[in-house]
């Protein structure tokens, strides 16, 4: 602390930084600081299917109302559409859940939560959200406070409303420079991976911000956000600006708060991160840690390409793997799931013709949803056999067999793949340049 | 995973690590791990699978965020305690107080000091868990 801020804060006007004002506004508090724990009024609670579905049987033995259905939104995009019996259970479990407690925000297999959630206008600047999904970190990019949360927990949120949270420390992560061509928000994030590690933010904020993330798309904020939670963060968040507003408009309705750190508010580590030479980078098995410079990996033999999910799977990502994939075949050695985050998302491809330059290429198209990513369903993995991933997550047999391995990479790095059979730098693809 | 129930993920419980550690885990056992235990989604079944294949508690020297409440809220215990990995042998006996953090290493005649899980815990812990404490409110 600086004796500026020492002055402030004894003159009780101490800063505070954007996630500390959004918990102290949920919390009826004038201030918070980091390792308090307050009791946070919850704006939107999301459920997504599986994780969902443990919840209700719990919450119906209350034999109480929720708190507020219209606080509430259901998803179906894990199990879209099921592929075993246990899965149609799940899928039974949401419908009655939805029917029995009046839940009219109720998405069936329209796409992933993390993409229907902004995209139809849940997500507010300066609101608290917490989904039973570990990656509803994403909503931060709309200048939100959101965080995973478990099963049981979501009980209590449908029952109170509220939620006990630690104010978390805040990272702030400064990224200056002008992104290479075919350099996306996905290489961005895994660099910042490769310096903190799974857990170089444990418990903390990750506020994202300089001119890279200023002049960043709201698909590349979502993504930097979506993978907060991979360096162990609590939450990811970027300041509400212009593209915020402009992504907000014919979204979102009613009044939201436009919060902003103080200039002194107290972060507990600064990262500087100039992306101005950044290479396309790729998370090597079994962790989304494990970085290399797409240099190091090239020639690695490819099995399976999967470019979807909510890290990977919107507009600006298809239109990026289109651009690489046009006019040629993938490789015969591969196979490329092509999987939209939504519905939205889908519909605007087809307008696009992007649909056309994946079937023509010979991809596998699928209906928006989650896909292979969490092992579920749609793609998974045999023994031995090696996939290049726009998703977040390459734990051991996550995406299927535990003897198979994941490369995590950009939705450009991972057309590069499918178009060579093996890892490739993008740049060296025609339409990569 | 194709079953949520206690008893089957039991059985799978650690394996990606040690596919023995089911049937070596003693009932009433302490789990020590090394840093960011837990790492990963939100899913509950991590802290229960752990709790269904005999663990009492797990002391840390850190735990990930999402685990480290979604095991409080089943009520298995979880100390977070910086140093503990190199002071704890395999075997050892171990006797832990929640409220303190207090980690008393019999077999070595040591004590080690965790981070106490906070008050309020605590409590939902005693009443049997997050579900449980909350019915108590109702």
């Amino acid at each position: 602390m600086n004796i500026a801020q020492q002055a402030r804060q004894q003159e009780g006007r101490e800063e505070m930084t954007l996630v500390e004002k959004i918990l102290a506004r949920a919390a009826g508090r004038e201030k918070v600081r980091p390792g308090e724990i307050v009791y946070a009024n919850v704006d939107v609670a999301m459920t997504q299917d599986i994780l969902g579905a443990l919840a209700f049987p719990a919450f119906r033995e209350l034999g109480i109302p929720v708190w507020d259905r219209d606080k509430i939104v259901m998803i179906i995009d894990h199990c879209a559409p099921p592929s075993t019996l246990l899965q149609a259970g799940y899928v039974v479990e949401n419908i009655r859940f939805a029917e029995d407690y009046g839940i009219r925000h109720f998405y069936k297999m329209q796409g992933v939560c993390h993409q229907i959630l902004p995209e139809e206008g849940f997500v507010k600047p300066g609101a608290v959200i917490v989904g039973t999904d570990s990656h509803t970190t994403t909503y931060g990019a709309l200048g939100a406070f959101s965080t995973g949360i478990g099963s049981t927990e979501m009980v209590w949120v449908f029952a109170k409303g509220n939620l006990w949270l630690r104010v978390p420390e805040t990272i702030r992560v400064e990224i200056n420079g002008q992104l290479p061509p075919v350099v996306m928000a996905k290489d961005v994030m895994l660099k910042i991976l490769s310096l903190i590690g799974t857990n170089g933010a444990n418990y903390k904020a990750l506020e994202y911000g300089g001119q890279t993330v200023q002049n960043m798309s709201m698909d590349g904020r979502l993504t930097l956000c979506n993978m907060a939670v991979e360096a162990g963060a609590k939450n990811g968040i970027v300041e509400v600006d212009e593209i915020t507003r402009s992504y907000l408009k014919n979204r979102a309705q009613g009044e939201m708060e436009l919060l902003k750190s103080d200039p002194d508010a107290n972060y507990s580590r600064v990262l500087q991160l100039d992306v101005n030479n950044l290479d396309p980078q790729v998370a090597c098995p079994h962790s989304p840690a494990n970085v290399a410079p797409i240099g190091e990996v090239i020639g690695q033999k490819v099995d399976q390409v999967l470019i979807g999910t909510c890290t990977g799977g919107r507009l600006e990502d298809f239109r990026m793997a289109a651009r690489l994939i046009q006019g040629k075949r993938i490789s015969r050695n591969v196979r490329c799931l092509i999987i939209p985050a939504s519905a939205r998302i889908y519909l605007r491809m087809l307008e696009e013709g992007l649909l056309k330059v994946f079937a023509e290429a010979g991809c596998v198209i699928s209906n928006p949803q989650c896909g292979p990513c969490g092992g579920i369903s749609h793609g998974l993995l045999g023994d031995g056999e090696v996939c290049v991933s726009t998703s977040n997550r390459n734990f051991m047999g996550r995406m299927g067999s535990t003897k198979a391995k994941v490369y995590l990479a950009s939705p450009a790095t991972a057309a590069a793949a499918a178009v060579a059979g093996v890892l490739t730098d993008p740049r060296e693809i025609e339409g990569g340049r | 995973m194709t079953s949520f129930k206690p008893a089957d993920l039991a059985k799978i419980c650690m394996r990606d690590i040690d596919p023995e550690f089911p049937q070596r885990m003693a009932p009433g056992g302490f789990v020590v791990a090394g840093k960011n235990f837990g790492c990963g989604s939100s899913r509950e079944g991590a802290p229960i699978s752990l709790k269904a294949a005999g663990v009492q508690a797990i002391v840390a020297e850190e735990f990930a965020r999402i685990f480290y409440r979604n095991a409080l809220n089943v009520c298995l215990p979880v100390i977070e305690c910086p140093g503990v990995v190199s002071a704890i042998d395999l075997g050892d006996e171990l006797e832990i107080a929640l409220s303190s953090g207090t980690i008393r290493n019999i077999s070595k005649g040591s004590v080690i000091q965790g981070v106490p899980i906070p008050g309020f815990l605590l409590e939902m812990m005693r009443a049997g868990g997050l579900i449980a404490f909350l019915k108590q409110q109702l």
